[in-house]
């Protein structure tokens, strides 16, 4: 009866979104109602095919299929996301690259968003969402409840990402940092997430074990706020239902406040606070000893939680938003340095009494320079949200190297780690293709984050000197295009620096797959059951 | 621009003072008498229960301990 409704469903999706194509206001708007149309017809030939199967009860098995396709997406979308990263550094420094025949679509302020969300949520995403299917099953030692509904949120999400990626290329933007899809994708996503969030809740409600794990925390609060954080930032009117254009709700420093809010705790709760479920899981996993204090790690989320939300407004110092809310966001970002630390010790002293294993587990070097990347970047950023210091680097590329400090050494090193870990595992192999392949990538991508943050400290504080230079009499010395000249050699050492991460993205993805396909499979009684 | 009076007043006197207790509440309740045995066996969980979910009758400790790699 169910398949039924469900087929209905996603026939009047087809036709619906067909008929919304042939009735476009843009070019943009068309193809994502033709990806839509393709992506409703696809699930429906699925579902036919499936209907009336007898259903199989599998509550004794962990549900593992879709953190199979989690882990294949996490890595794809991340060589996608660091390509085009990589190209656009190389747009900036050689604006050739900016190719004429490709005006309109390939030129930066168009790649650049595409390269944003590819990291922040497709591979970002991907890498959440698979971490946490696979650490509430595991801690909880119950099975994802809800059946297909993780798949659900699995292809969801892709959707999601193809949907904006591709109308970012074709001008379909609100403009809004990290929040630039418009709104029937926003309103897509909300769907996508509040299943995620069904899926995350049903499975901890059904938990065998008393207590819940601190990992699971973080993660909850990361679901959680992400979805308000995406409700309010996203309260747009469209223009038209068969047009992608849509106006905000909030306008001036309102707007401009509420960005912010979202943008920052985006970074708050999406790269901080679920990158730390992972880390309070995988850590402890791969050291093989239980996490360094439990009593920490409770006022480590405490405090983080109850701090973060209100660090937003550092991004709008010396704008038109009131002195007090400025100056609120910059005590809040100062006092964050307490739990972001409290944290950091935590993850390291993991280790305490097995830090030889440094010497022989690659992966583990991964996970502990990417908490070290965590150490450095909250470290970094409040300080940057100091108003003295922040009128030094804002508007600077000294912004983007704390940025990538922070994604390429804290959320991408742990995520790569988090792969290596998961893909054994996952597909029943003896262990990893090549160590030696996880040392090159571990190098390839540290030397690679070095150079990236190094040459935009050194650009970031020389443009930010050059542009507030004045001469005796009161005048500035350096036109604007001066400063694009003098950051030539920065830029070039920057696209080599992402060069180099790519390069180690590559070899991971040969590694894997080299596990998968060559690796032998591990004693049928230790594999894991192949679910699905 | 009353109501925004109203809620920044309550926001920085009633909220405020509820979220600090909230908050120092939180640290007591981690250090309370007893805590520490329990946060041993909660810290130990990622190491129970990899390969398979614990059967229904919440013999959730008796699993067999998990291979590691």
């Amino acid at each position: 009866m169910w398949d039924y409704v469900k087929l209905i469903a996603l026939g009047a999706v087809t036709i619906g979104a067909a008929i919304a194509a042939n009735y476009a206001h843009d070019l943009a708007y068309m193809v994502n109602a033709l990806t839509v149309m393709l992506a409703a017809a696809v699930t429906f030939i699925w579902v036919l095919r499936h209907a009336e199967e007898p259903r199989v009860d599998r509550s004794h098995e962990y549900m593992d299929g879709v953190i199979r396709a989690g882990a294949i997406a996490t890595a794809l979308w991340g060589v996608v996301g660091f390509l085009a990263g990589t190209f656009i550094a190389f747009q900036l420094a050689f604006p050739a690259l900016n190719f004429e025949w490709a005006q309109g679509y390939m030129n930066f302020g168009k790649l650049r968003p595409l390269h944003t969300s590819a990291v922040i949520f497709a591979f970002g995403g991907n890498a959440l969402i698979m971490s946490t299917f696979y650490i509430v099953q595991r801690t909880t030692a119950s099975r994802l409840w809800g059946g297909n509904l993780a798949w659900f949120v699995f292809w969801g999400f892709q959707l999601v990402i193809v949907l904006a990626a591709t109308g970012y290329l074709l001008g379909a933007t609100q403009s809004k940092e990290y929040a630039e899809p418009e709104w029937y994708v926003d309103w897509w996503l909300t769907i996508v997430w509040v299943a995620f969030l069904a899926v995350f809740m049903g499975t901890l409600f059904n938990r065998k074990e008393p207590h819940i794990y601190v990992a699971n925390w973080f993660l909850m609060a990361f679901i959680i706020t992400v979805a308000m954080l995406h409700i309010v930032n996203n309260l747009s009117v469209p223009v038209s239902l068969l047009g992608s254009k849509s106006v905000q709700v909030f306008s001036g420093v309102q707007d401009a406040m509420v960005q912010w809010w979202y943008g920052h705790n985006a970074v708050g709760f999406f790269l901080t606070a679920g990158f730390l479920g992972m880390m309070y899981y995988f850590v402890p996993k791969q050291a093989d000893r239980p996490v360094f204090s439990y009593k920490l790690s409770i006022i480590h989320f405490w405090a983080l939680i109850f701090l973060y939300i209100w660090a937003g407004p550092h991004h709008l110092h010396y704008t038109a938003l009131p002195d007090w809310a400025q100056t609120l966001g910059m005590i809040f970002s100062i006092m964050l340095w307490m739990p972001s630390w409290g944290g950091m010790i935590n993850g390291l002293m993991t280790l305490s009494g097995a830090w030889d294993k440094l010497r022989t587990d690659p992966i583990l070097r991964m996970m502990v320079v990417s908490i070290g990347f965590y150490g450095m970047s909250t470290f970094e950023g409040p300080m940057m949200s100091i108003k003295a210091v922040n009128s030094l680097s804002h508007y600077t590329d000294w912004t983007i190297g704390h940025v990538h400090s922070g994604a390429l050494g804290w959320n991408g090193m742990i995520t790569f780690g988090v792969l290596y870990f998961l893909v054994p595992r996952l597909w029943g192999r003896q262990g990893l293709y090549s160590m030696k392949l996880v040392s090159w990538h571990f190098w390839l991508a540290t030397i690679g984050i070095v150079l990236y943050a190094s040459s935009m400290w050194v650009t970031g504080i020389m443009e930010g000197l050059m542009w507030r230079e004045v001469d005796a009499q009161g005048f500035l010395v350096n036109a604007f295009v001066d400063t694009v000249e003098a950051k030539f050699p920065m830029y070039v050492v920057r696209a080599l620096g992402g060069v180099l991460y790519l390069s180690g993205a590559l070899i991971m993805v040969y590694n894997l797959w080299a596990t998968i396909a060559r690796q032998p499979a591990t004693s049928p009684a230790a594999v894991p059951v192949p679910a699905e | 621009m009353e109501h925004y009076s109203l809620l920044r007043e309550f926001a920085d006197s009633w909220a405020l003072l509820a979220m600090m207790l909230l908050f120092l509440g939180v640290i007591v309740w981690a250090f309370r008498p007893g805590s520490s045995r329990i946060h041993q066996d909660t810290a130990s969980i990622p190491f129970r229960n990899e390969d398979r979910p614990a059967p229904d009758a919440g013999t959730a400790r008796a699993t067999a301990k998990d291979v590691r790699s």
